[in-house]
């Protein structure tokens, strides 16, 4: 009756996940989704912990409490724009947790290996399951473990070097040791190496070195990519995340754990094919890390960058019916959202039409620059896609750049040989003016002169982002 | 103590602009430097003596006593030989110059040691924008064209149906789409009238378009980039002309308006609009010449006046438009002086720095040190970046369009299909080998990752933040593991389990509340 019981919540848990994901298509469905995921979760921890296998529920009970007013603490004391951080965190407690329950289950096993018959008979729970298991499924059951023991591994320190980048506790240029991807490459033959000793033994030693083997492909990977693609890193470690789950649902036979890790698995993986895509990259130069070498010198730029003033910058502004405001990684830096929402309300308050044109890899979080800007109460109908607004530029006034570089640099579409060449931009100097908020004359992320600074209704407007939109405020009038 | 400035009256016959008002006088006042006026010389334009006192401004009786307190004299029009010859020795002059049609003037001003200043050899760098005063004038002149076209037309510029009867919109055509071309588009379009517009360079059709007007296309393979100029037209090759002539034949019956603007610099103003196309045009049109001073665009113009031809076609030759508007047009070139003052007191301290380096100072200095200046080198900013030669996309037949689809759809048939078997290939193997149990599970995995493939096509992009954590927090079903090991025998086993269990509940808490947290502030205007 309980197996029978069991099953149902996990079919009832299933189906509640897949709307979960398939409700964030809109911001009001969305908020129904959350609400179908927690039920969803709760329904499957209760039938777990009432269903067989399960012991010391108590114990359970009691930690799963305790995990969780730290997560709710952490959750309601976060930033918004430490969001990025604080999702590679938990990625890497779901990595490491894998890991763990993967050496849980080779334990189990050279438990039961050392048991005569009777003893086998009197087990009860996960270890029954184990214990009845035929000679092939015990070898399918090493080689799920392994798989699961291994992408935990690579996800966990894959996601504290994410995490240690994006809080700027590493340093978030590309880094690689000396011999770059062969490294990998041999941690990576050793794991699989030790995968066929793994099947023809069950040692214990070479579970341990492949699991030392894959924390280091993890964190050699991910420190090999540089801070500009870490979008895409994010959302391959929740995918690799998921996949973990997946290996981990196999070896424990659960339905529900493989069917949520391979929708966690998939939907982080299709996230990072529409960012790549977005990047006009491939995923493998992606995860290979760095740029692609370029063909050739990269074009000239001429000119002057031209400075303006806050008056200048009001003035323009006062004198705009259109206005469109690109934001930035620069502006999340600044905390510059509220002054920017601030600054949206008293335009839109004098009949300007103003919006935001968000570039799908603005930002170090897809979507990251939607979050902030909603954070700040800046209606999301006024904030658009890139491809929704690329073709307004020409009819707009003034087009407002706050911290962002790359995603409007004119080089990817004008300069064959720039690193960042075929990238769709955001093509914002087709505006009548062009006005830029930066720190300084430095480069972006990636490094690249940007000839939008150069043009002739270009004016950079030097300083913090969020003081100099502060200083704007009391301008418009 | 600084410089002092000076502004005369305008001796020209009908003008009415001054070259300094009140405003422009307190913020040279700013740049360390001190002002003084003829007396009345603003009051043509609106701006009384009292109000230069007022200002700070030292009002002065005559133009003598103004040239013997001033180290630099400013004025609108270009001096003539007498005024010239009253200037002191060495004096700085600010004004229009027209140095190329007045090669003597600028013999004697070099003789004089004057130093020149020709508003009008300002080179149209962006940076030099705010001293443009050729710009700013042709944006009056805009203007000012239609409003006197509209006074000497006899119907509304917009088309009204009315209890007594529906009025047509009047058609206007602009020739010539610089400054004064692009005012006149926009004061037309803001009256209602639909206007047509044309220019030579085919690379500002979008700014005739971003103005409300429509282009006037021109069939022709263009031999020569507008553009190359420095920002002004070029004169047109014989073929180009006659083109263009027969495109205007064409329209000269339909069009209420015409406002001609077409200016090559240095020559002749070009014969557009011909005799035959004003007698074709219909009675009471209105033809506005504002090349007038330089002979005119219409063959029928008479400078400065405005004439009634047998068709009754109405031709104002004015050449004095922005004179018309005299308090605005002495705004504007107040501001352009006093712009041109602040690059030439770099410091603002009051002392005047005449950097020949400079490449805007350099370009409008066309007699200093007893020399003549004229022409400038090259500005070393190109004014406008050559517009690189667009390729159109083909059009394509609806037959190749069909073919292409069809491929594009047996491509895309070929690759699932061939995708489909190496899957199912593969997947017969794995059934050949892997016990019954495996392949039961691994039904359901594939099925899963299918499912998340076409559920998360559909997340909007603004979403995607919100999707990772909730993926994160659902990924920590990992929890589903840890409970079920829990319950082993080994303390190690339940050691592990514990804190994955814990570490998976900071998980679930922590990534459903961020997630609640980020959707909640999602809203609509």
């Amino acid at each position: 009756m309980a197996y029978g019981f069991t099953t149902a919540a996990y079919v009832v848990a299933a189906v509640l996940f897949i709307l979960s994901l398939g409700g964030l298509s809109g911001q009001e469905s969305a908020k129904r989704a959350v609400w179908y995921g927690i039920v969803g979760m709760a329904l499957a921890v209760l039938a777990t912990l009432y269903g067989p296998g399960a012991g010391l529920w108590w114990l359970s009970v009691a930690l799963i409490a305790g995990g969780g007013v730290l997560g709710w603490i952490v959750a309601q004391r976060v930033q918004m724009t430490e969001m990025p951080q604080l999702v590679a965190a938990m990625h890497s407690l779901v990595g490491l947790a894998a890991v763990f329950i993967g050496f849980n289950t080779h334990i189990e096993m050279i438990r039961l290996a050392g048991m005569d018959e009777a003893a086998r008979a009197a087990l009860t729970g996960f270890a029954a399951t184990v214990a009845h298991k035929t000679g092939a499924e015990i070898t399918i059951l090493r080689i799920e473990t392994f798989l699961g023991v291994f992408i935990g591994a690579v996800t966990f320190t894959g996601s504290v070097i994410a995490f240690g980048k994006l809080a700027g506790k590493v340093d978030g240029k590309a880094k690689k040791l000396p011999g770059g991807h062969l490294l990998n490459a041999g941690a990576a033959l050793l794991s699989l190496v030790l995968l066929v000793v793994y099947l023809q033994s069950g040692s214990t030693l070479a579970l341990i070195v492949m699991t030392l083997a894959a924390l280091f492909i993890g964190y050699h990977l991910i420190m090999g990519i540089g801070g500009a693609d870490m979008p895409v890193v994010v959302s391959m470690l929740n995918s690799y995340s998921g996949w973990a789950a997946a290996a981990i649902g196999f070896s424990l036979s659960n339905d529900l754990l493989i069917v949520v890790g391979a929708l966690v698995g998939s939907s982080g993986a299709i996230l990072s094919y529409i960012m790549c895509k977005a990047m006009n990259r491939s995923f493998i130069s992606v995860i290979l890390g760095g740029f692609g070498n370029t063909t050739g010198p990269a074009m000239e730029v001429t000119g002057e960058q031209i400075a303006i003033d806050a008056e200048g910058v009001a003035a323009a502004l006062n004198d705009a019916d259109s206005i469109i405001i690109i934001p930035g990684y620069g502006m999340a830096v600044a905390q510059a959202q509220q002054s920017v929402s601030e600054l949206t309300r008293k335009l839109r308050a004098r009949g300007k039409n103003v919006r935001f044109a968000i570039h799908p890899v603005a930002g170090r979080l897809p979507g990251h620059m939607n979050v902030l800007l909603a954070e700040a109460k800046v209606p999301y109908d006024i904030v658009l896609e890139m491809d929704e607004i690329n073709e307004d530029f020409p009819h707009t006034d003034v087009a407002i750049v706050i911290g962002s570089n790359d995603i409007v640099n004119p080089a990817a579409q004008e300069d064959p040989n720039s690193p960042i060449a075929g990238m769709p931009v955001l093509e914002c100097w087709k505006a009548k003016l062009v006005i830029v908020s930066k720190r300084g004359q430095g480069t972006g992320y990636s490094g690249i002169e940007n000839p939008l600074f150069y043009k002739e209704n270009t004016r950079m407007f030097y300083g913090d982002a969020k003081k100099s939109i502060d200083s704007l405020l009391p301008l418009i009038e | 103590m600084g410089v002092k400035i000076g502004a005369l009256t305008e001796v020209f016959p009908g003008e009415n602009r001054v070259a300094m008002t009140p405003d422009s006088a307190m913020q040279l006042a700013k740049l360390g430097h001190t002002a003084c006026i003829q007396a009345g010389a603003g009051a043509k334009a609106g701006f009384t003596d009292a109000a230069y006192a007022a200002a700070g401004v030292e009002v002065l009786p005559d133009a003598a006593s103004v040239i013997a307190a001033a180290d630099v004299i400013v004025k609108v029009r270009g001096p003539d030989a007498q005024e010239l010859a009253s200037l002191q020795d060495g004096q700085t002059l600010i004004s229009f110059f027209w140095p190329a049609q007045n090669p003597e003037l600028l013999e004697a001003a070099a003789k004089k040691n004057l130093t020149i200043v020709a508003m009008d050899m300002v080179p149209r760098i962006s940076r030099a924008q705010k001293m443009d005063a050729l710009s700013s004038m042709a944006n009056l002149a805009g203007y000012r064209a239609v409003i006197e076209a509209a006074n000497n037309f006899g119907r509304f510029f917009t088309g009204q149906v009315t209890a007594a009867g529906k009025i047509p919109p009047a058609k206007v055509l602009v020739v010539g789409a610089g400054v004064a071309g692009l005012a006149a588009i926009g004061a037309s379009v803001s009256l209602g009238a639909v206007t047509h517009a044309f220019d030579v360079r085919p690379e500002v059709a979008e700014q005739i378009e971003s103005m409300g007007a429509n282009f006037v296309f021109l069939e022709f393979e263009p031999t020569q980039d507008g553009a190359a100029t420095g920002g002004y037209a070029a004169p047109s090759s014989p073929e180009f002309r006659e083109k263009q002539l027969a495109k205007f034949r064409e329209l000269a019956p339909e069009m209420d308006i015409v406002i001609t603007t077409a200016l090559i610099p240095g020559r002749p103003a070009p014969k557009l609009w011909t005799e035959d196309m004003v007698r074709a045009m219909k009675p009471g049109s209105v033809i506005v010449d504002l090349a007038a001073e330089r002979g005119g665009n219409c063959d029928l113009t008479v400078p400065d006046q405005k004439i009634v031809t047998d068709n009754g076609v109405t031709i104002i030759g004015y050449t004095d438009f922005p004179s018309r508007m005299a308090t605005q047009a002495s705004t504007l070139y107040a501001n352009n002086i006093r712009h041109m003052l602040t690059d030439l007191t770099p410091k603002k301290d009051g002392v005047i720095l005449h950097n020949m380096e400079d490449d805007v100072i350099r370009g409008a200095t066309v007699a200093h040190m007893g020399a003549v200046t004229y022409p400038p080198p090259p500005p070393k900013v190109q004014a406008i970046a050559a517009a690189k030669p667009k390729e159109k996309p083909k059009e394509l037949t609806p037959e190749e369009r069909r073919a292409q689809e069809v491929a594009a759809f047996k491509a895309q048939t070929r690759n699932q299909v061939g995708l489909l078997t190496i899957g199912g290939g593969l997947m017969l193997l794995a059934g050949l080998y892997a016990p019954a149990s495996f392949m039961s599970h691994f039904i359901v995995f594939v099925l899963a990752v299918f499912v998340g493939f076409q559920v998360i096509w559909n997340v909007s992009h603004s979403l995607h933040t919100p999707l990772m954590a909730v993926t994160n927090a659902i990924s920590s079903i990992i929890i589903l593991g840890a409970l079920m090991q829990i319950g082993s025998g080994s303390f190690l086993v339940i050691l592990l389990a514990a804190l994955s269990v814990f570490m998976a509940g900071i998980n679930i808490f922590g990534g459903f509340m961020v997630t609640r947290r980020m959707l909640a502030m999602f809203q609509k205007s």
